[in-house]
Order: structure tokens, then C-alpha cells, then sequence
């Protein structure tokens, strides 16, 4: 095994530094530099061996004037399940009320990670 | 009679800039705060923009628009801000003076502060792009953010994005997850118009082609758009045709940048900067017409909207507070990579620390900015993509006024630093 390095944008903060990641054999965790915080330094480390992302999308939404409910992740999710998991959501629909922060989904996909909407929708709205 | 109103602060537009500024200004104690907002509910542009990285920077937290939005919202109303919503504001005289379409019918408001918070719009591009057929399936992205997000509504399957604005790289993403393919970004220049993080989540990870310093050379179709050609650029900037390419999709997306909404501005007849296309104002934000003061996009066009709440909190302060105006005798220009400089004016009374906002014009390495010959921030990068925001600390301050003296023209500038 031989040294591997990657070089990729901090996506933590809109500040994207540059970030070189560097694996030596035999090391248990890579060495990142580039990073301006210790936010980076994490980020770098997992985005080599699992690479996480926020998704955000929509549902539909019955019974309000609005029609579309945004939601998240309310954890990362491992980015292989970001299309699959935006297109299992295509398929839901709630009614509205609809608190901020409300669960929508408890598990997507197996993941283990839950599916909340970002805004509220009042009664009557 | 058109009933009269009479207001301490009138504000225009309930985005994050005027939501920020109202609440800071019943803070600084103005009794009577009204947000005037023409559409049903207030935000602006927020919950249109349903991602995540919002309020990083005031939150220490990655929200998305709407819950951005939200906590803003619930503030002002604390604050005892009041809100008229559906209310459109037809004119704006230099005596502020108001005229407002609301749901109880036209208004006239009189105001002793008025802050513009009107936001901006989206340029639609080069208008040769859509010359001929105008086939449909042609939006801005912006237009395509509120129609996918907010109606429900996919505007196609096969898209082309002409500019690689934070909206469109934001909305490649978009559209990928609601299942239309995006065929490329399409960049005249040789950078990324857009943040390096929106590149890399937006379009690297799903494998969306960025084809930098290509020109759009024509959107084809007869009823609908049936492709777009596009053609790299030789060092001189000429598309070389000989390599032109057509793109076959049903779909174009224009991300070509966002311009200041300045209508009630020219109209009351305040000052306006050529560079940032928004008013003049010196460092608490107020325009060259006493009184009327301005913040958020209306003023410059912002990237980040953590720096909006921060500049519209500062000028609401300002505006909320029983203060004479500044004495402006400094002109402030930009110089070397600084594209523009806000505040235009400076007075030389005034007590640090205040903020100055600025971009360069194109990407360098390791930089410093100075003001009037000193040193007052570095960078390890500087982009066009991103705005620098830098406090100018007192001690600096007085450094400034010793080399320029109290009068006259200073200069901002963006200077990469020789190794
Ligand atoms: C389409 C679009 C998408 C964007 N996406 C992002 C993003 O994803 N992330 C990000 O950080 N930034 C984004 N931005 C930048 C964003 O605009 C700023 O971060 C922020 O929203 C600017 O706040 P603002 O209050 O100045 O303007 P806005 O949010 O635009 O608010 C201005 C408000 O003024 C109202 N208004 C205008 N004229 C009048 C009038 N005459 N009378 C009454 N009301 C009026 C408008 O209806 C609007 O509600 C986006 C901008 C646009 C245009
Ligand atoms: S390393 Fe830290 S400062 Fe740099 S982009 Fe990442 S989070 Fe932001």
C-alpha cells in the first residue's frame, strides 16, 4: 500500500477551503491539512471513508393553499442514499397541519435517519 | 381620503434584510416599525431556497431557507414589528414619502426613516441567447427554484444551465433529485460563478458536467427548446466554432447573476453606485438622501445570507435610532483587484469598528486589503464568488486617518501578496 492523497473542497462552512487529504499506510486516521477549523479536520476525515450529506426536498402536501412541504435529513445521510431517498420522498404525502421540526419519516430507507419538514404549516393556511 | 399612516421606521421588504433591520430598529428603540411586504407571507426569497447552509455563521447551526426564515420571523414579531403583508410599495419620494397598495386599498404612509430592503432579481442573460424562435422551456433559475419548490412543478427532463451562479449550481442539484438529468453547466468565464462548496456538493457529486470558459452560442427549437451549441473560448475570448457542439434537452436554466431591485430608488432620487448597481451610503448604511437608508440585496448582491442579516441588523440600528446623520466628507473608491466597495462614504468622526464589504475581480492567491494605504485584513484566497467582509478595528481607523488626513478620497484595495 502505498501513500493516497485527495484533494476536495470543504463543504462545511461557505468559507470551501482547500483541503489535502493524506492516507500513509499503516496510519489509522488520515492526515488533513488546508482545513481552516476543526470542523474541516473532521469532515475531511469522514468525506474518504464515509462521505455524508444533508438531503433536502419536498413532498406533497393536502388540505393548505401550499402545495409542496420542504423537508431534510435530520442527519447526514450516506451519499449513495441521496437519490434513492429524494425519489422514495417523491411518493409521500401529509396533511397539513404540520409543526417545524415534525417527523415525516421516522426511517428512510433503512438508514436510520429521519425525515423532518423545515417549515410549519397552520391549520387553515 | 387616502388614509394617512405616520410611521418612525418604514421598512420595505420582509426578506432576511428587512426582517433583520425592523427588529433591530424597535430594538434601538423606534416605536413604530412597519414592514411593508408585497407578497402573502414574509422571508423573501428564503423559502423558495429549501437546502441546507443557511445561518452558519449566526446560528453556529446549517438551516435551510425556510427554517431560516422562520426564526427571523418569530423575532420581529417579538420585537413588536408590525406587518403589512400583501402590501406592495407603488413610489418612494426623497421626502419619504410612501405610496402602498394594501389589502384595505392605497395607503400613504409618512415616514421619519425609511430602509430599502427590496432585494434583487435575476438577469435573464444576454438577450441574442433568445433571439429567433423563443422556443419555450426557458426559465431563470430562480423562477425554476419557486416553480419546483414551491408549486410542484418540474420544468423539464433534460436541462442545460446557461451560468454557474449559486442558483443554478444549486438548482443542477435540484433538478437531479427530482429526477430530470442536467447535461452540463455552461461557464463563459474560466472559474466558477458560484461558491467552490456548491460546485463540489452540488455538481461533483452527482457527476454534472462544469464546462468552463464556453460560450452559449444559441438555444434551438421551434416551439421548445430542442438543444443548446455551445463553444470553448481561445485565449483571445473568441468561441472557436470549428469546435461547437450542440447539447440536445427540453430545458434551459439562465444563472447569469442577480441585479439590485432599485426602481423606488431612482425614483426618489438617490444616489446609485454604477459598480454594485444598488444606492451609495456611507457606514451606517444611509443613502445620499438623509433618512432613507439601505441593506441586504437591494444594496449589494450578497452569497450569504448570514452577511445580510449582519449588514441589515447594523443599518437598522442606525435607522432606529434618533442619531443626526454622518458628516460623509470621505469618498471611498475601490483599487487594484477590488471590484467594488461598500460604503461609498465615510465619515471621519465616526467610531469604529464598521464593516466594509467588497469583491475582487478575478480569483487570486494569498491577498491583503488595504484602506488608504493600510493594512487592514488578509486572505489566503480571494474569488469573485465571494463577497469579503471585513471590520475595521480602531486602532487601524486612526492609522487610516493619520496617512489620508480627514477629507478627500480613500482608497479599498485587493492586492495579491508577492511571494
Ligand atoms: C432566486 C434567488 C435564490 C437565492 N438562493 C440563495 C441561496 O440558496 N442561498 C443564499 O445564501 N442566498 C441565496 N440568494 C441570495 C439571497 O437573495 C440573499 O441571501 C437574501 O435572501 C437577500 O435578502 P434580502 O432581504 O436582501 O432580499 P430578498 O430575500 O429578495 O427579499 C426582498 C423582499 O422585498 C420584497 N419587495 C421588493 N420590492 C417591494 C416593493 N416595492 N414593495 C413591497 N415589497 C417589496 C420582495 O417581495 C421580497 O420579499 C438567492 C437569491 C435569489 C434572487
Ligand atoms: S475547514 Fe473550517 S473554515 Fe474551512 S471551509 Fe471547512 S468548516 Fe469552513
Amino acid at each position: 500500500m502505498s501513500e493516497e492523497i485527495q484533494r476536495f473542497t470543504c463543504i462545511v462552512c461557505p468559507l470551501g477551503c482547500s483541503l489535502t487529504v493524506t492516507q500513509q499506510p499503516g496510519q489509522a486516521e488520515p492526515a488533513v491539512t488546508g482545513n481552516r477549523c476543526q470542523r474541516g479536520l473532521e469532515y475531511g476525515r469522514t468525506e474518504v471513508s464515509d462521505p455524508r450529506r444533508i438531503l433536502t426536498t419536498t413532498i406533497s402536501l393536502t388540505g393548505a393553499t401550499l402545495r409542496r412541504l420542504p423537508v431534510k435529513t435530520a442527519a447526514p445521510l450516506p451519499k449513495q442514499f441521496l437519490l434513492p431517498g429524494a425519489e422514495a420522498l417523491r411518493k409521500v404525502s401529509v396533511a397539513a397541519p404540520v409543526r417545524l421540526g415534525e417527523v415525516i419519516l421516522p426511517d428512510l430507507l433503512g438508514t436510520g435517519v429521519a425525515v423532518v419538514a423545515t417549515r410549519g404549516v397552520p391549520p387553515g393556511s | 381620503m387616502i388614509p394617512l399612516l405616520s410611521v418612525d421606521v418604514a421598512v420595505i421588504g420582509a426578506g432576511p434584510a428587512g426582517l433583520a433591520a425592523a427588529t433591530a430598529a424597535r430594538q434601538a428603540g423606534a416605536e413604530r416599525v412597519a414592514v411593508f411586504e408585497r407578497l402573502g407571507e414574509p422571508g423573501g426569497i428564503l423559502p423558495q431556497c429549501i437546502h441546507n447552509g443557511f445561518g452558519l455563521h449566526v446560528f453556529q447551526e446549517e438551516l435551510t431557507g425556510p427554517e431560516y426564515a422562520e426564526r427571523f420571523v418569530v423575532q420581529a414579531r417579538e420585537a413588536g414589528v408590525e406587518f403589512w403583508l400583501n402590501s406592495m410599495v407603488l413610489s418612494l419620494s426623497a421626502e419619504r414619502r410612501l405610496s402602498v397598495m394594501s389589502p384595505q386599498g392605497l395607503v400613504h404612509v409618512e415616514a421619519a426613516r425609511v430602509v430599502l430592503a427590496m432585494g434583487c432579481r435575476e438577469r435573464t442573460g444576454p438577450n441574442i441567447l433568445l433571439g429567433g424562435a423563443r422556443p419555450a422551456g426557458v426559465f431563470t433559475a430562480g423562477t425554476a427554484q419557486r416553480l419546483v419548490n414551491v408549486e410542484g412543478y418540474l420544468p423539464g427532463r433534460e436541462v442545460v444551465i446557461v451560468g454557474s451562479g449559486d442558483i443554478g449550481l444549486i438548482m443542477a442539484r435540484r433538478l437531479t433529485l427530482e429526477g430530470a438529468r442536467v447535461k452540463a453547466v455552461v461557464e463563459l468565464l474560466p472559474y466558477p460563478g458560484g461558491l467552490a462548496r456548491n460546485v463540489r456538493q452540488c455538481l461533483e457529486d452527482f457527476g454534472i458536467p462544469l464546462r468552463l470558459a464556453h460560450a452559449t452560442l444559441s438555444v434551438e427549437g421551434r416551439r421548445r427548446v430542442s438543444g443548446v451549441v455551445i463553444a470553448p473560448l481561445d485565449e483571445t475570448g473568441r468561441p472557436v466554432l470549428s469546435r461547437a457542439e450542440q447539447i440536445p434537452c427540453d430545458t434551459v436554466l439562465l444563472s447569469v447573476g442577480l441585479i439590485p431591485e432599485n426602481e423606488l430608488s431612482r425614483q426618489a432620487g438617490l444616489e446609485l453606485d454604477p459598480r454594485t448597481g444598488g444606492a451609495a451610503v456611507d457606514e451606517r448604511g444611509e443613502t445620499s438622501i438623509p433618512g432613507i437608508f439601505a441593506c441586504g440585496n437591494v444594496l449589494q448582491v450578497h452569497d450569504l445570507v448570514d452577511y445580510v442579516t449582519a449588514e441589515a441588523s447594523a443599518v437598522g440600528r442606525w435607522a432606529g435610532s434618533s442619531q443626526a446623520s454622518g458628516s460623509r466628507e470621505l469618498a471611498l473608491v475601490p483599487g487594484g483587484n477590488a471590484r467594488y466597495v461598500v460604503p461609498q462614504r465615510l465619515s471621519a468622526g465616526l467610531v469604529p469598528p464598521f464593516t466594509i464589504s467588497t469583491r475582487v475581480q478575478r480569483p487570486a492567491g494569498a491577498s491583503v486589503v488595504r484602506l488608504g494605504g493600510v493594512v487592514i485584513a488578509r486572505r489566503a484566497v480571494v474569488r469573485p464568488a465571494e463577497m469579503i467582509r471585513v471590520d475595521v478595528k480602531p486602532g487601524d481607523w486612526t492609522k487610516v486617518l493619520a496617512e489620508v488626513g480627514s477629507e478627500g478620497c480613500l482608497r479599498l484595495e485587493v492586492e495579491e501578496e508577492r511571494p
